[in-house]
C-alpha cells in the first residue's frame, strides 16, 4: 500500500517517470512467440532478490517444479525442465513472457502465471482453501518478475 | 511435459502382500475409457519410500489399525432411540461389509449417488435414531477404516454406466478443470506427472484404492474427501466441502481409474 502511495507521488512530481509507472497484469502485451519485450517496471531487475523469490514457496516457488543448481534449495522438483542454463537458451523479452505467463510460450503448459489476475475458475485466497478477495493480487508483483527475470539472466553455462 | 517420460520408472518395483496371506494388484492395464490417457494404473503405494511401503505390509506396523479396531468395536454397539446397532442389522462386520468399499460410490433406490459416508449416516439417523457423524469426525473415519479392511484384496467395482453416467460425466470434468490461480487440473499432477516430484513430494496417480489412509505428517487417518479438498487448496483456489455433490461425482470418476487395482485401504501415507 505504502508503496503505491510512493509510486503515485513520484508521478504526479515528475510526469517523466510516469512512463514507467508498472504496466497492469491485464494490460501486458505478449508477441506471437509469447514474448514481453518491455520491462514492467522500468526499473533493473535485482538477481539476488529473484533467487530468493525463485525458492521461496510463498512467492515464486520455482523450485517445486524445476531444478536450479545456483539455488541452495532442497527437494528441488523435475514436474518442469531444468533452468539451468536458461539465458543460452531464451532471450530476456522471452523469459519475462514465460515467468509472467507461460501459456503464450508453451501451450497448455502446467506452469503457472506469476503476473496474471485471471480469469480464473474458483480463484482462492492463497493457500487457504477460502474464496479470493476481489482484486485478488497476482502471485509476484512487476518488480518481482524483473527480479526473476534478472536472476535467469545469469543462468548461463555456455 | 514429455522430457520427464523416463522418470516415471522411479515407481517401487515391489509387491504388496498385507500380512503375507492378502496379496493386493497394484499394478495393472488401464481401464479402455482411459486410452490415450495412461496405459497402466498403479497404487499411490508404489511411490512411497521404503519404510511407508513396509508399514503397510503387516498390520502390526501399521498404524491405521488402531483407527480399524475402534471402528470395529462401535460396530457392535447399540446406539439412538433404536437401541440398535451396525451388527444387529449387518451381521459380522467380515460378512456384511464385505466388498462395500469396492464400489462405493454407488446410486441409492433413490438415484443419487452416495458415498460409504451418506450410507453410514443415513443407518444412523433414519434406522437407529442416532446422531449423524460429521464426515471427517473420529468415530466416522474409525468406521469406514473399519469397513474397507473387509475388501482388501478385491478390484475395484464400481459402477459407471446406466443412471450412474450422468453423475460420472461431471465428475471426469471436474478431474481435467484447471482450478485456482496456479490453474492445476487434477490432470496436471495425477496424470500428467505422476512419477515425477513436486518439491518433496512423488506424484502418484492419485488413486483411491489405499483409502482411507493414515498420514504420518498428520497423525490421523484421512478421507477421500478431505484429500480432495487438500489437493484442490493447493492450486490456490476456493476449495468444496467434504460431502458435496461435487466431490462425490469426483469421487466416482477417481474411483474409475483404478479399475483393475485391488483395495488396500487402510494405507500409509507420508
Ligand atoms: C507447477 C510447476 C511449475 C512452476 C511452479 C514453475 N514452472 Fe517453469 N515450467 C514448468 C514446466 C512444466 C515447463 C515446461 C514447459 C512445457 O513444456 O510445458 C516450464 C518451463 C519453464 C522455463 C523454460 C525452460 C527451458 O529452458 O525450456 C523457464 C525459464 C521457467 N519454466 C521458469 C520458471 C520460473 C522462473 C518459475 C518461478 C517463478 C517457474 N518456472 C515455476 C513448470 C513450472
Ligand atoms: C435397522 C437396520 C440397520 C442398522 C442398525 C444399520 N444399518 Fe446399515 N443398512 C441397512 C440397510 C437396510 C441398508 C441398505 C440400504 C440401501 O440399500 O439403500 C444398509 C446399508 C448400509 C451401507 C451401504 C451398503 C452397500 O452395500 O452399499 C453401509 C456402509 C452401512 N449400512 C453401514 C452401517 C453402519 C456402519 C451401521 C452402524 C453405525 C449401520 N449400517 C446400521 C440397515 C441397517
Ligand atoms: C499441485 C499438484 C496437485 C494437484 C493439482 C492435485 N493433486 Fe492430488 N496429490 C498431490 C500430491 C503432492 C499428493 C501426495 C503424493 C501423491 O500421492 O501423489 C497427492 C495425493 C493425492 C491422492 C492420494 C493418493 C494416495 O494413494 O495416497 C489423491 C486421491 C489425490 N491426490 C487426488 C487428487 C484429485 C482428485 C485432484 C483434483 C481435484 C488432485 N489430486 C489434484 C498433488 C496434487
Amino acid at each position: 500500500m505504502k508503496r503505491h502511495v510512493a509510486l503515485a507521488a513520484v508521478a504526479a512530481t515528475f510526469a517523466a517517470t510516469a512512463a514507467f509507472a508498472e504496466t497492469a497484469p491485464m494490460d501486458v502485451k505478449f508477441t506471437d512467440i509469447g514474448e514481453v519485450t518491455t520491462s514492467l517496471t522500468g526499473q533493473p531487475g535485482d538477481p539476488s532478490k529473484g533467487a530468493e523469490i525463485a525458492s521461496t514457496k510463498s512467492l515464486g516457488n520455482c523450485v517445486s517444479c524445476h531444478v536450479v543448481s545456483a539455488l541452495d534449495a532442497s527437494f528441488q522438483g523435475n514436474v518442469g525442465p531444468e533452468l539451468n542454463g536458461a539465458a543460452d537458451r531464451w532471450s530476456e523479452a522471452q523469459l519475462r513472457g514465460i515467468v509472467i505467463d507461460a501459456k503464450h510460450t508453451f501451450e497448455g503448459t502446467v506452469m503457472p502465471g506469476m503476473y496474471k489476475t485471471g480469469p480464473f475458475i474458483r480463484p482462492g485466497d492463497g493457500y487457504t482453501g477460502k474464496a479470493a478477495p476481489a482484486d485478488l493480487p497476482p502471485i509476484l508483483n512487476g518488480q518481482q518478475v524483473e527480479d526473476v527475470v534478472a536472476f535467469l539472466m545469469t543462468l548461463k553455462e555456455e | 511435459a514429455l522430457c520427464t517420460a523416463p522418470l516415471r520408472a522411479e515407481m517401487a518395483d515391489d509387491e504388496l502382500n498385507i500380512n503375507g496371506d492378502t496379496p493386493i494388484v497394484t499394478k495393472a492395464p488401464a481401464a479402455d475409457f482411459l486410452k490415450g490417457h495412461l496405459d497402466e494404473v498403479y497404487s499411490g503405494w508404489l511411490f512411497r519410500t521404503d519404510s511407508s511401503r513396509a508399514m503397510e505390509q503387516d498390520d502390526f506396523d501399521n498404524p491405521i489399525m488402531v483407527f480399524g479396531e475402534q471402528g470395529m468395536d462401535n460396530w457392535n454397539v447399540a446406539d439412538g432411540s433404536e437401541g440398535k446397532s451396525c451388527a444387529d442389522c449387518h451381521g459380522d462386520i467380515e460378512e456384511g461389509m464385505k466388498g462395500v468399499r469396492a464400489k462405493m460410490p454407488h446410486l441409492n433406490a433413490k438415484g443419487e449417488l452416495w458415498s460409504m459416508e451418506n450410507y453410514i449416516n443415513d443407518c444412523r439417523t433414519e434406522r437407529m435414531g442416532a446422531e449423524a457423524w460429521g464426515w471427517d469426525s473420529g468415530p466416522m473415519k474409525n468406521m469406514t477404516v473399519a469397513i474397507a479392511v473387509q475388501s482388501r484384496g478385491m478390484p475395484v467395482n464400481v459402477k459407471i454406466d446406466g443412471d450412474a453416467a450422468p453423475f460420472w460425466e461431471k465428475g471426469k470434468e471436474m478431474y481435467y478443470t484447471r482450478y485456482g490461480q496456479l490453474e492445476l487440473s487434477c490432470a496436471s499432477c495425477h496424470e500428467e506427472n505422476y512419477g515425477n516430484y513436486i518439491r518433496a513430494d512423488h506424484l502418484s496417480q492419485g488413486q483411491l484404492t489405499g483409502f482411507p489412509v493414515y498420514r504420518l505428517k498428520n497423525a490421523g487417518v484421512v478421507s477421500i474427501h478431505n484429500r480432495f479438498k487438500g489437493c484442490i487448496r493447493d492450486t490456490r483456489a476456493e476449495t468444496f466441502k467434504p460431502g458435496s455433490q461435487e466431490f462425490r461425482n469426483l469421487e466416482l470418476y477417481v474411483a474409475s481409474r483404478g479399475t483393475g487395482l485391488e483395495i488396500e485401504g487402510g494405507g500409509v501415507r507420508p
